[in-house]
C-alpha cells in the first residue's frame, strides 16, 4: 500500500514539475543587443507567469556588477585591468556596429524613440517581477569578483550542479 | 471594488505583458483593471496569460481603431 502511494506521490511530483512554467537563461554575452535579448526573454516570461532564472557567467557578469560605469573592481592588478576594460552595464558594447562605444548610445536614443524598453528599465523591470538572479562562482572566481561587487538583487552564487538543479523541469537557453 | 486603468497602446513587447503584471500585483483582491491594448500580440495574450495566472477576464471589447478593453479582475 506504502508503495503505490509512493509511486503516486511521485507521478504526481513529476507531474506538477513538468506543469510548471520556469526558463533558466544562461547570460554568458556581455553585449548590450545580448543582454537585452536575455532580459526581454526574462521579463516577458515571468510577466506571464513563467518562474525565471538567470545564470550570469563569464561576460554575462557585467550585466549584475553594482558599478554600472568603468571601475577598477578586481582582486589584483590584472584582474582590475580587465574589470576596468569590461566595466558595467551602461559600458556594455554592441556586438556589431559598435563604433568605439557610439552604437549602443545611438541604439539607445532609437529604442527611446520607439518606446521599446532600454536595457536598464528591462533590468529594473526583471527585479520589480522577481527574475531569480545568480552569479557563476567559477567565473567570479577568474574574474577577482565578489558577491559585494554585485547589485543586491543577485540571490546567490552557484555552480553548474546547482543551475541544473534549480534549471529542471523547464526550458533553458544559452545566450 | 474599484476600477484600475492602465493604458498600454504605446507600449512593445514585453513591456505590455510586464505593466499589466505589475499593474495587477499592485491592485487589492476583487478590484478591477481596464486595460487598453492594440490588436495583435498584446489583445492575443494579455487576456490569455491573465486567465492563465487564475485572474477573470470579464470582457474584451473594441474601442476604436485597433484599441481594445480588457476588463480583468483581481
Amino acid at each position: 500500500m506504502n508503495k503505490v502511494l509512493a509511486t503516486l506521490l511521485l507521478t504526481r511530483n513529476k507531474m506538477d514539475m513538468a506543469d510548471k512554467k520556469k526558463l533558466s537563461l544562461i547570460a554568458f554575452s556581455g553585449e548590450f543587443d545580448k543582454l537585452t535579448a536575455v532580459f526581454t526573454l526574462a521579463t516577458g516570461a515571468a510577466a506571464v507567469g513563467y518562474e525565471v532564472n538567470i545564470f550570469f557567467t563569464f561576460w554575462g557578469l557585467d550585466a549584475i556588477k553594482q558599478k554600472k560605469g568603468r571601475s577598477f573592481v578586481g582582486g589584483n592588478w590584472l584582474t582590475k585591468l580587465f574589470g576596468f576594460m569590461m566595466g558595467g552595464l551602461s559600458a556594455t558594447p554592441t556586438s556589431r556596429f559598435n563604433f568605439f562605444g557610439i552604437g549602443p548610445k545611438i541604439f539607445r536614443s532609437l529604442m527611446k524613440k520607439n518606446n521599446v524598453a532600454t536595457l536598464e528599465e528591462l533590468v529594473d523591470a526583471a527585479n520589480a517581477l522577481g527574475v531569480n538572479l545568480y552569479a557563476c562562482e567559477m567565473a567570479m572566481h577568474v574574474l577577482g569578483l565578489e558577491q559585494k561587487d554585485f547589485i543586491h538583487e543577485v540571490k546567490d552564487t552557484l555552480g553548474v550542479a546547482t543551475f541544473l538543479e534549480i534549471s529542471e523541469g523547464g526550458r533553458t537557453m544559452f545566450i | 471594488m474599484a476600477t484600475h486603468t492602465l493604458d498600454i497602446t504605446k507600449e512593445h513587447c514585453p513591456m505590455t505583458f510586464v505593466k499589466t503584471k505589475l499593474k495587477l500585483a499592485q491592485i487589492p483582491e476583487g478590484d478591477v483593471l481596464e486595460v487598453l491594448l492594440t490588436e495583435g500580440e498584446p489583445l492575443n495574450n494579455v487576456p490569455r496569460s491573465a486567465t492563465e495566472q487564475g485572474y477573470k477576464v470579464l470582457s474584451i471589447d473594441h474601442v476604436e481603431g485597433n484599441v481594445h478593453k480588457v476588463l480583468i479582475q483581481k
